[in-house]
């Protein structure tokens, strides 16, 4: 019965990837198919009522037009890049979701994408403070409308006349808006208990992502064996991954300890840039604390190991710290990369170079679609700031919505305003709903025989190392794929549900992972999560049920 | 560092507009100067220098920040109407959610209902279209696709001098090859194939050309290319298989008797399949400019045709690792594509705001061109659309040694005395590019007109005592 289950299952995948586009095929499978290109008999019946069908004729005429970008002559760094959140498996979802838009059916209802931290997509809040005091901005004549309370238009007035013409659609200054700036510096200093921020180190940014890959491109450099070597740990957030493969510069690979609650560990650092020494000039070392997608909040000892490391091997810091207001396990803390360097004394705070990364998208905001971000760069050899600054100007400014937005973030109402009641009513259920999910997951499918997940100390994912039986690891190696990604398809196909494999985010080498988001509302995540029990126990008795 | 960095240049944020800002600042904390006030006409941004926004557009955009306003019976249906169609289409109903890193579905239909209203018909498929970042965000992408090779196979990129510093600033950055083709002067900046041609053929000694890159109406130069023109750059495309960007941020200001837009899809289109199913195009489009003037947004849109399909999927691929562009500059971009139409509610106050942004900038492209062209060694082509006037000045032999014994270009040189003595802040030319040998500076018609006048009578006054002076 299981091998008829799993031929089923195969004709299944093979089924699903005959329904796949072309394109998405080639992506799932990172091998052209047969299936792909125009089949004469197809074309035969064709009017050539569009130019573009008489060009399709013509090549399979002989009379090929060579197109001047192809992928022959396309950029081959553009073409290395690969980004999992929204890679081909996210591709197939919406793939999904059209069919069953357009009344097809499946062994479900509704595709879950639990793929990407973006919690507004997922039903939670925005805060209403800050969407008041952008709409404010973006409205002003709503300054007379009573229905605003005072401490909401204060600040809307404060934003506006640090805009040119007093509006949001004027061009900022490229590092960002003036006051805003400054408000950041204060938030920086009090969350990190006086130690001094200088509002001209601050940049804002179109999310965080575009900081991270500006200081990237500054930082790219050298040739062959001096060619910039960047650290970054392993499983990362593939944006870093997808940089590096852009500016051509080379991935070094420190590996987290799993077993270690994804902790890292300094003799991995020390392991990974000496073997790195040998093809390339590691000169940058990124963390992301708390971490995506491992969740895991790093201790204070171990930043301090970090940055004694880089401060010895000469590395610049990037310090990706956008959930630094989601940590949910009550032994955590977040340490900010800046407040330890600080603590470190005068020859670390005085020497190491740092870019440290926030956002608007993450925290209890979720303010994913405002772009807004700000980095503040400590050390930067003053020349190179000004090639920063140089850089910035080219694409004007970050959108003046995500600025605002980020001023509410770093300027929120204080106990003694009007609007801090209902703020941190708002703030407080948003990360309390959070921190439930996150022990829930935990909970949940650490209960799954074959799934074994390490603690959701922060940030909004989990990551679960699952098992998956020799069987499928072969037949996923024949169809060409990773086995994390044949295991997320069939999750997809017989569950509606969307995760990202763990070779999107790299792994140890024999290991597998999903990641999946602890953002969708509290019952829908149970939901999820029995089916993805369920999923995984009879993917695992199927698989193991075959000679 | 990154080496191709360093050989970034940005003149219109560049050191004189620093050295302005220092200005400004010195100003505020009371040191004396020759004027009040710094008038900062360097940059193409409307509402700095006093354009209001469009009421409707921001009132969609409020509704759209914070839904519970559409309980407020002080906005007009169609605009709540707008909100809701905008906020379905996001994930969650909220545009603070990630949109898909093509942009929202509805508004890239909306804009290719846009396109094809605007094109006579001409079909525009929503697959086609990609909302940007600003119109450079959807610049910079494309361009970072077609540069490849290396030595005498690196790609070369074709751009008109003079351009919009953005092209020679990425071209830097990605190390690609700028291949420049000059405008004509003395023909008000129109563009010359015999000239492409001849860049062309110049540039293939070391490089391989694959793009040319247009800007219509042009930037800094303000001329609208005739539609004859266009056609002969088509036909010139495809003959040397060039892929074609049409940077059409400025399709709307067109203030010119005797001048229109024509939109390089729609010429491209009317040529006939021979041309419309060959050349790969990319056109772009920004919320920044036209009558709209929303810069601080960023938003934008660009339309690609032809594209090879596996390629496509490539740009879907590079643009996902940003996510998307801002959901606001989103909704307002779908807003200047589906605007109010007559008898709905807002119709009349958009027209007559939109009206009132249009011939101001009109009637302020002439009184500049007037104006400047009143004074001896200043020289000032028609602004025939865009938002600059790029007009040509003598400068005396003197002025222009001190210059380089300074190592400043002497436009840089005549810039900087102007900043001082008056206040007034503008754009070398050499930050534009120009033939050797001539001089000029852009400046924006974007200050009220009151205040256009007194500035352009007092570089009339610097203008004449700077000839004096290094006479």
């Amino acid at each position: 019965m299981y091998r008829l289950q799993s031929l089923a299952a195969r004709s299944l995948i093979a089924g699903a990837l005959d329904q796949c586009s072309p394109l998405t095929l080639t992506s799932l499978t990172g091998v052209r198919h047969k299936s792909q290109g125009p089949s004469v008999e197809k074309y035969g019946q064709m009017r050539f009522i569009t130019a573009e069908a008489k060009v399709a004729a013509e090549r399979l005429n002989g009379k090929i037009r060579e197109k001047t970008l192809t992928m022959e002559t396309l950029n081959p760094q553009v073409k290395a890049v690969e980004y999992a959140v929204r890679g081909p498996i996210v591709i197939k979802a919406g793939e999904i979701e059209r069919y069953l838009e357009e009344g097809g059916t499946k062994p479900f209802s509704e595709v879950i994408k639990a793929n990407i931290g973006d919690a507004h997509a997922m039903g939670q809040q925005p805060i209403t403070f800050l969407r008041q005091v952008v709409a404010l901005c973006t409205f002003p004549e709503l300054m007379d409308s009573p229905s605003f309370p005072e401490d909401v238009k204060w600040r809307a007035r404060r934003i506006l006349q640090g805009c040119g013409g007093h509006s949001l659609g004027s061009y900022s200054a490229s590092p960002g808006v003036e006051c805003i700036r400054k408000d950041i510096a204060s938030y920086i200093e009090q969350r990190d208990e006086g130690v001094p921020a200088d509002w001209e180190n601050i940049y804002l940014t179109t999310g965080a992502s575009d900081g991270i890959m500006t200081i990237l491109r500054l930082l790219v450099s050298g040739k062959d064996s001096s060619r910039t070597g960047v650290m970054i740990p392993i499983p990362q957030y593939p944006l870093y991954s997808a940089a590096i493969s852009e500016m051509d510069a080379v991935q070094v690979n420190y590996y987290l300890d799993e077993d270690n609650c994804w902790a890292l560990d300094i003799n991995e650092l020390h392991r990974a840039y000496q073997a790195a020494k040998q093809r390339c000039q590691p000169r940058v070392i990124c963390i992301i604390n708390p971490g995506n997608p491992t969740g895991q909040v790093q201790s204070k000892k171990c930043i301090e190991e970090v940055l004694h490391f880089a401060y010895e091997e000469n590395l610049f810091v990037m310090s990706d710290e956008v959930y630094q207001d989601n940590v949910y396990a009550p032994d955590c803390q977040f340490h900010s990369f800046k407040k330890v360097l600080y603590e470190m004394g005068p020859e670390y705070f005085n020497s190491v170079e740092l870019a440290s990364f926030h956002s608007t998208s993450k925290g209890y905001t979720g303010e994913c679609g405002f772009r807004g971000g700000y980095m503040e760069v400590i050390n930067m050899d003053p020349e190179v700031k000004a090639q920063l600054v140089k850089l910035l100007s080219v694409r004007l400014c970050p959108p003046l919505a995500g600025q605002a937005a980020m001023d509410v973030i770093v300027n929120p109402p204080q106990p003694d305003e009007l609007s801090f009641k209902q703020f941190h009513q708002e703030k407080s259920s948003v990360l309390g709903a959070l921190a439930e999910k996150a022990k829930l997951t935990e909970q949940i499918l650490n209960a799954v025989p074959g799934i074994k997940c390490n603690p959701v100390q922060g940030a909004m994912y989990a990551f679960p190392q699952i098992f998956i039986p020799p069987k499928a690891v072969e037949e996923a190696k024949a169809l060409g794929m990773q086995p994390d990604m044949l295991y997320c398809l069939r999750l997809l196909e017989e569950t509606g549900i969307c995760v990202v494999p763990g070779s999107g985010f790299g792994q140890k080498d024999g290991t597998y992972h999903f990641r999946m988001t602890i953002l969708p509302s509290t019952e829908k995540l149970k939901v999820l999560l029995g089916k993805v029990r369920d999923f995984h126990i009879s993917f695992l008795k199927e698989y193991s049920a075959l000679e | 560092m990154n080496a191709n960095v360093k050989k970034v240049d940005y003149a219109v944020r560049g050191p004189i507009v620093q050295r302005a800002v220092q200005i400004e600042k010195e100003l505020k904390e009371g040191v004396k100067k020759p004027f009040e006030e710094v008038i900062k006409a360097n940059i193409g941004d409307a509402h700095a220098m006093g354009q209001r926004p469009i009421t409707f557009f921001r009132q969609v955009m409020a509704l759209c920040t914070y839904p519970e306003l559409l309980d407020d019976n002080k906005f007009p249906e169609d605009a709540k109407n707008r909100a809701r169609r905008i906020l379905q289409s996001c994930g969650g109903n909220s545009i603070g959610a990630y949109t898909t890193s093509q942009g929202i579905d509805c508004v890239r239909h909306d804009v290719a209902n846009y396109i094809q209203r605007r094109d006579g018909g001409i079909p525009s498929d929503p697959d086609n279209i990609y909302l940007t970042t600003g119109a450079s965000d959807g610049i910079v992408t494309i361009l970072k696709l077609l540069t490849a090779g290396e030595g005498r196979t690196r790609t070369g990129v074709m751009i008109s001098i003079p351009q919009y510093p953005l092209y020679s600033a990425s071209i830097a950055e990605l190390g690609a090859v700028q291949v420049s083709y000059y405008l004509n002067e003395e023909k008000c900046w129109s563009l010359d194939i015999s000239e492409l041609q001849r860049a062309l053929q110049a540039a293939r000694e070391h490089c391989n050309p694959r793009v040319l890159c247009i800007i219509n109406p042009g930037n800094p130069t303000g001329q609208v290319q005739s539609r004859q023109c266009i056609e002969d750059v088509i036909r010139f495309a495809a003959k040397e298989n060039l892929f074609l960007m049409a940077d059409e941020v400025y399709q709307d200001n067109v203030y010119a008797e005797g001048c229109k837009f024509h939109s390089f899809k729609k010429v491209l289109f009317e040529m006939g399949p021979e041309y419309s199913s060959k050349v790969e195009l990319a056109s772009f489009h920004s919320t920044s400019k036209c009558y709209m003037g929303e810069c601080g947004f960023r938003g934008g849109y660009m339309e690609v045709i032809n594209m090879d399909a596996d390629v496509k999927a490539q740009l879907t691929k590079l643009v996902s690792v940003r996510l998307c562009p801002p959901a606001p500059g989103q909704a307002l971009m779908d807003l200047v594509v589906n605007s109010p139409q007559p008898g709905e509610p807002s119709y009349q106050t958009f027209m007559k705001e939109r009206t009132a942004v249009l011939s101001a900038l009109a009637e302020k492209a002439k009184l500049t061109e007037e104006i400047l062209n009143t004074v001896p060694g200043i020289s000032c082509n028609p602004v025939q659309g865009a938002m600059y006037s790029f007009p040509r000045i003598t400068l005396p032999e003197r002025a222009i040694n001190e210059a380089k014994a300074k190592g400043q270009a002497p436009d840089m040189f005549y810039c900087m005395k102007l900043l001082e003595e008056t206040g007034i802040c503008l754009v070398p030319g050499s930050g534009f590019g120009q033939r050797e040998g001539t001089y000029h500076f852009r400046m924006t018609i974007l200050p009220p007109t009151d205040k256009l006048k007194i500035m352009l009578n007092k570089l009339k006054e610097f203008h004449q005592k700077f000839t004096q002076q290094y006479s």
